[in-house]
């Protein structure tokens, strides 16, 4: 099973074991991890499971389609160059590994 | 290749009036009988009662399809009652073009827009029903508050007139009714809504709506190329569809909720910051739309069933949002609970495009009640409405307690 290492904001961090196929975002809000809030259940629609990605990871995810894109702009916390839905994000084996940063808010 | 299982059927009608007025032991002997179940008096659909089901329907938007109807009715053999709506009944690549537009009227950032305006509507409209209550002994919470707050704040956002609002509500009746068979309800529906259709669309039209609110904003978007102008007022109508009753029976169910459960109300009072996830419960625990329709595109499987092309899929929101298999004690109203994945406003690409607008509403009267209502009291019997799509109320007295 891949590992999604969730980065919290005070620098302290959980790994759970994912599902293949699961996204990011359920993979957080199945294992209770504080800091993805999820309302809209990973329909790309409220940018409250809005992540940073680890630089180190960043170029081996799919590119966000334009919903997320434009989505993104609805963080609450500040968007970086980095920054992602956890719903977009489909975990596969080659993205065991996986470094994720929470944001200091979701809404 | 896995191997296919056989599908149960039950002799279940989900439009008798037994089942709208309670669907829960429905939802529960669908859910038991299997993943997929054939309903007897509705040979060409199949059902989904659990979680599972209805997120992969919903989720394969290519195999199952919006384009011939989310209602009974397939368009791909039948009339639409009306011209067909370019976001609700349309597949990609068209909807994908009206999405778009539509998401960005209404994202989270252009909702922050009207939050003060909705908040000060909140406030004032409980203040007014604590004054009715403590002068007239109670209220109607649907006609006082559930219809009345979604009928002020969406249409001035979208842009609305300030008159004859009270048509959008035989409007919704109707669309929402016209997703089941032929019965009764439907008749009656349709035989209201008759002269108030063509109002409808005239609302739509450009020179109704106010510069600068949603509806202007769709013709905005007409402007810039991105819809053609004769698709702007069917887009439009989606708001007038959508947007009014869904909301209106969302607050209606939420007081109803809080109401019969009065020590999740204290827990509100206690804590408001507890509205949004709240009126999520709410959402979970007696969802307003109870049930969508997809049509499968070609021959296919649902948890390994067969299932024919051209089958109308019966997705059950409600039930999915009761399914023990998701929910611990699914049927408790628990305002603690985080009902992430509930499928209240769908999921996948044809997810409720309005849903920050009806959070926003549900957060901001909950938030209201909290910090001004000491309790909510049972004032009478409740009455249903019944629709052949909405979890709707009637009346629902209702006493409120300054606090």
């Amino acid at each position: 099973m891949p590992a999604i290492v969730f980065v919290h904001p005070d620098g302290s961090s959980q790994t759970i074991a994912a599902t293949e196929g699961a996204s990011v975002m359920q993979t957080a809000t199945g294992a209770g991890v504080s800091g993805i809030v999820a309302e809209c259940g990973g329909s790309a629609m409220c940018a409250t499971c809005h992540v940073y990605v680890d630089p180190a990871w960043a170029d081996r995810l799919a590119t966000p389609l334009a919903n997320e894109l434009e989505m993104l702009e609805c963080t609450a916390a500040e968007r970086q160059t980095t920054s992602r839905l956890s719903c977009q994000i489909k975990i596969s084996a080659a993205l065991d590994g996986l470094v994720v940063r929470l944001p200091e808010r979701q809404q | 290749m896995n191997e296919t299982a056989a599908m149960a059927e039950l002799d279940i009608d989900p439009y008798s009036a037994e089942n709208l007025h309670d669907p829960y032991p429905m939802h529960q002997r669908l859910r038991d009988a299997g993943p997929v179940v054939s309903l007897r008096p509705y040979p060409r659909v199949v059902a989904c009662a659990r979680h599972a089901e209805v997120h992969t329907v919903f989720n394969d938007h290519a195999t199952f399809i919006s384009g011939a109807g989310v209602g009974l009715t397939n368009f791909n053999h039948e009339t639409p009652w009306r011209p067909k709506s370019l976001i609700l009944e349309a597949d990609p690549p068209q909807h994908t073009q009206t999405r778009a537009i539509l998401s960005r009227v209404l994202s989270p950032k252009a909702v922050t827009l009207v939050r003060a305006t909705f908040a000060a509507e909140a406030d004032a409209l409980i203040d007014r029903c604590i004054e009715k209550s403590k002068r007239e002994g109670r209220i109607d919470g649907i006609r006082d508050l559930a219809q009345l707050y979604p009928l002020k704040v969406f249409p001035d956002a979208v842009g609305l007139q300030v008159e004859e609002r009270a048509n959008l509500l035989l409007y919704g009746d109707m669309v929402f009714n016209s997703m089941g068979p032929r019965n009764e309800l439907l008749a009656k529906s349709a035989e209201r809504v008759g002269p108030v259709t063509q109002w409808i669309m005239q609302q739509c039209q450009r020179d109704q709506l106010r510069p600068g609110g949603f509806g202007d904003q769709i013709y905005q978007a007409a402007d810039a190329g991105e819809i053609s102008h004769e698709q702007a007022p069917m887009l439009v109508r989606s708001f007038l569809s959508a947007g009014v009753d869904t909301t209106i029976n969302g607050l209606g169910n939420a007081l109803y909720a809080l109401a019969h459960h009065p020590a999740e109300f204290a827990k509100l009072r206690a804590d408001p910051a507890l509205a949004r996830p709240a009126f999520e419960e709410a959402l979970r625990w007696e969802s307003t739309v109870q049930t969508f329709y997809r049509t499968a595109s070609r021959d296919t499987t649902i948890s390994n069933v067969p299932i024919a092309a051209d089958t109308k899929v019966l997705c059950m929101l409600a039930s999915a949002n009761r399914d023990a298999r998701k929910w611990p004690d699914p049927d408790r109203f628990d305002i603690g609970r985080r009902p992430t994945g509930h499928v209240a406003f769908g999921t996948g690409i044809h997810g409720c495009v309005g849903q920050a607008v009806a959070r926003l509403e549900g957060e901001l009267i909950l938030t209201a009640l909290a910090k001004r209502v000491a309790c909510i009291e049972v004032a009478g019997p409740h009455a249903r409405r019944l629709n052949n799509t909405l979890r709707a109320l009637e009346t629902l007295p209702l006493r409120f307690v300054a606090a």
